[in-house]
Order: structure tokens, then C-alpha cells, then sequence
């Protein structure tokens, strides 16, 4: 297997387990790329890539950017704001007016879940999703996987915890769908409130208690609370909250073994993650970052030799 | 078609301690010079060579790397197969030394102008040499030559050499494969 089963990355869920393994090799080269001295390879060097972010983004836009200067590929950048969205204009005929100025390959983030899917169904290109909404956010969870594997090895039958607001994040679904088909055990923990009711569908455990989940566990993935995409309140008060599910150093110290500590980021330091826990080295939080990069150049690689 | 031999273990192994003399010979003790194989299939002939200039020159200081050049060719998304990467191990300075390339097969000379490519990414090299064990000769398509040479072989474009190392196929031997793709 030299090349993906997908001609679009839109969310885990499409991908299978080659698909991952594929990817994380091709990550291995491009990590020693991106330690290089001179950081650039000129395989993209034909081909456009247009950033449409419709949602706001810090580490995922500068990540994808990054890896598309690295790969020499030619770079348009776009948000939202102060684009004819304001207009009135349709998602459709936004991206096919970019696709006429001969744009190969979209990276797309857009508050609406499932966009890109419907995007995929109604346009002629590759699509790369950013995060849709409260759908997926695929590259996340491939450096996540990537991060976790490059410290604790194969996943199969490993013990992953997935911690906070299940409900309203992306990246917990994508991980969710990578974490299994990489064999590990997945475990989502938070408040009653913000855990789906049809989570138990995706062959999840649900564990409400915060210190019996993190004793079976060998890493564990904090989310944010997503407060943009909250119209009520999900929990009495964030302090309530952080009694029961934010992760101290003393909890973290109390159970007797090496959890490692990821977060996808940005932080609330003093919510969900203490910055004890977050600057200790039980956490993989910048190395998740540098690998997204690599990961990152991996995909546009791989989708890019697909390119008709 | 049967493929034909074109060079059995006892001739490989003259030609590699013929091509260890020469090296050894301009290159002295290496402090200046340092050897970059070429991934995947350079990397055995590099090894080889390596290991008989250390037989016969005992007091040097020869390094060896390893270059992929999988990113810099200039056939991705032109050609069917898809590329796979391999692994670049070069832990040292190329700066100011003189390099020698080494692959096994100099054929159109679209690896070598990838691998002068990639190579710039480690620094500048003060020369930069070739060394390879067949040359197919009058099939280039880039004004490329080597500097150390194995063996010419005469073949036409749609004719393949296949050069098989004990380390991976049991026995050194060449080939020239007709009319394969």
C-alpha cells in the first residue's frame, strides 16, 4: 500500500487503518524534513492550495500554511471576515469562484458540521477539512495518534481518556474514530450534560468519574470547553466543573502511573488543565504541535499525487 | 525472455576493491571528503565501499550518509507508481567537503540532478562527485556523468538493469532484464 483508499481527507471516519499507517510513515520523513536545516522540498511546486477558513483558527491555519510553504506549493489565503460571505454569497459558488482562479486544493474550516462532506458532493476538488463544526477536525487526531505512538508505541489495546466537552468538540469524534482503528480502547468522562446520548453507538465507554477513568488509563486528551458553540448552560459554574474534571498535578500524581497528558489546544490554563500539568513532562502538548506540521505535509503529499 | 547476467559476485567484488583504491587514492584519509548513498538502492554499494576503505585504509576518517531524494524528483504526479519515501541519515556537515554520491545504477540522470538538489539542504559542499556501479551509457537525459565507474553497459530504454546484493537477494549479481516495464 504506497497510496490512500481517499481522493479527499473529510473526516477519519472514511479512512482505514493502511490510510493512518500510510500517513504516519510518510510523517516519519517529513519530521526529519522539517528538522533540516533548510526546511523546504519542492514536491508541490506545481500545485495551489487555497486556505478557506470560514471559523476562526490560530495553530491549524499557521500549521497548514506552514506545511504547504514547506512542500513549495503556492498558497491564497482566506477568512470570512470581509469576504462577500457578508454578501449573501453560497458556499458553492464561493469556493467554485476560487476554483476557477485554478486552485487544486481546498483546506477548509466552516462552523457548520458536515460542510465539507457537502462540499466533496457538490464541487470539483480535493478537500482537506480543518474542522467542521462539531464534526471532525481529521488532521487533529492523525498528530494526535502520531504524537501518542511516537511515546507509547502501537495503540492496540491501549486505554485512551477522552475528558470534558464530548458534545461540542470535533476533535473528540475524529479522535474517537482513529484512536479505534488504530485497536486502542477509547473512554469518554464529563459531566452527564455533555456527553451524546447516542455516544454508547460508537463503542465507547462513558465514565462520569474523573479519578476511576484516569486509573484505567494510559493517556488522556483534555478537551476546552467549547463556550462559542454553548447557547445554555451545560454545567452549574466552570468552578463546579473544574472540581470534577480538571486535571491537577496532585490528582495526576495520586494514581500510581505514567498517564500521558495531551491537549489539542488552545488552553485554558486553570480549567481544564492546570499549567502544572499542562508545562510538566507528562505532557505531549508541543510535541502534538511540531507533528502537526509533518502530518499535515504528509496528507497534501499523499492527496496531492492523487490530483488528476 | 530469460534475463541476461551481466556480472556475476567475483566480478562485483573486483570492481568494488578497484573502486575502494580510487577512492582511497584521491581522497586520502577522507578528512575532507565524505560519501552520501543514495536511498533505497545506493545505500548497500555505499556500505560495501565504506567497509573495504576501511580494510585497506585503517587510519581514516570516513563518514557515510544516507540521501533520499523522494520529495526532490521531478516525476511526482507525472509518473503512475507512486513515490515512497525512505529514511536521510546524515549526521554530519557537508560544508566545505567534498562529496561523493553513490548509487548503483546511472541511468537517465534524473536521480542524480534530484539527489544535487536535495543535497543542498545539508549545506555547500565544496565538490561534489559521482560513483556508481553500471553506467548505462548513451540513455541520458541530463548532462550527467560519473567520476567512478563500475562497468558501461550498452542497453536500450526499454531494457532494465537490476543490480541484487547478498544482504538482500542472496547473491551479488547484475542483470539486464529485457523489455520490462
Amino acid at each position: 500500500m504506497s497510496s490512500l483508499s481517499v481522493d479527499n481527507l473529510l473526516g477519519i471516519k472514511y479512512l482505514n487503518k493502511q490510510d493512518l499507517n500510510l500517513i504516519f510513515k510518510t510523517s516519519d520523513n517529513f519530521k526529519e524534513v522539517i528538522n533540516r536545516k533548510i526546511k523546504k522540498v519542492p514536491s508541490l511546486r506545481d500545485v495551489t492550495i487555497a486556505n478557506l477558513f470560514f471559523e476562526n483558527s490560530t495553530r491549524t491555519k499557521l500549521s497548514f500554511e506552514l506545511a504547504q510553504k514547506r512542500l513549495s506549493a503556492d498558497v491564497v489565503n482566506f477568512s470570512s471576515s470581509g469576504s462577500s460571505i457578508s454578501k449573501g454569497e453560497t458556499l458553492i459558488d464561493t469556493v467554485n469562484n476560487i476554483l476557477s482562479m485554478k486552485v487544486d486544493m481546498i483546506v477548509m474550516r466552516h462552523p457548520s458540521p458536515g460542510a465539507s462532506v457537502f462540499l466533496s458532493k457538490n464541487i470539483k476538488s480535493c478537500i482537506i477539512n480543518a474542522g467542521d463544526g462539531t464534526h471532525e477536525h481529521p488532521t487533529q487526531a492523525l498528530l494526535d495518534a502520531y504524537s501518542l505512538i511516537e511515546k507509547i508505541g502501537d495503540l492496540k489495546s491501549k486505554n485512551i481518556l477522552i475528558v470534558g466537552d464530548i458534545m461540542h468538540s470535533r476533535v473528540a469524534l475524529s479522535n474517537i474514530f482513529a484512536y479505534q482503528k488504530l485497536g486502542a480502547n477509547v473512554t469518554v468522562c464529563g459531566p452527564k450534560s455533555l456527553i451524546p446520548k447516542s455516544i454508547e453507538s460508537l463503542n465507547v465507554n462513558v465514565e462520569t468519574n474523573f479519578r476511576q477513568a484516569l486509573k484505567n488509563s494510559d493517556a488522556v486528551n483534555m478537551l476546552r470547553i467549547q463556550n462559542e458553540r454553548m447557547s445554555e448552560s451545560y454545567f452549574p459554574s466552570t468552578r463546579e466543573y473544574v472540581q470534577q474534571y480538571g486535571l491537577t498535578m496532585p490528582l495526576l500524581s495520586s494514581i500510581n502511573k505514567e498517564i500521558i497528558v495531551m491537549h489539542p489546544g488552545p488552553i485554558n490554563r486553570g480549567v481544564e488543565i492546570t499549567s502544572e500539568v499542562a508545562d510538566s513532562d507528562q505532557a505531549i502538548i508541543l510535541d502534538q504541535v511540531e507533528n502537526g506540521v509533518a502530518i499535515r505535509m504528509a496528507v497534501m503529499y499523499l492527496l496531492a499525487a492523487k490530483l488528476k | 525472455m530469460n534475463p541476461k547476467k551481466i556480472l556475476n559476485a567475483n566480478e562485483i567484488s573486483t570492481i568494488l576493491n578497484r573502486l575502494s583504491f580510487q577512492l582511497i587514492e584521491d581522497h586520502n584519509t577522507f578528512n575532507d571528503t565524505v560519501i552520501i548513498a543514495i536511498q533505497p538502492r545506493g545505500a548497500i554499494l555505499g556500505k560495501r565501499i565504506s567497509k573495504l576503505i576501511n580494510k585497506y585504509e585503517k587510519d581514516n576518517n570516513l563518514k557515510i550518509g544516507y540521501l533520499d531524494i523522494t520529495f526532490f524528483r521531478d516525476d511526482f504526479r507525472r509518473s503512475q507508481k507512486v513515490l515512497k519515501a525512505s529514511a536521510t541519515e546524515i549526521e554530519f556537515t557537508i560544508e566545505n567537503k567534498t562529496v561523493v554520491l553513490v548509487d548503483d545504477v546511472l541511468f537517465t540522470g534524473r536521480s542524480i540532478r534530484a539527489a544535487l538538489n536535495a543535497i543542498q539542504s545539508f549545506g555547500r559542499p565544496k565538490e561534489i562527485q559521482l560513483l556508481t556501479l553500471i553506467d548505462r551509457r548513451f540513455s541520458r537525459e541530463l548532462p550527467i556523468q560519473p567520476d567512478y565507474c563500475g562497468t558501461q553497459v550498452d542497453s536500450r530504454l526499454n531494457e532494465k538493469v537490476i543490480v541484487h546484493w547478498k544482504e538482500n537477494d542472496l547473491e551479488d549479481s547484475v542483470y539486464l532484464h529485457k523489455n520490462k516495464k
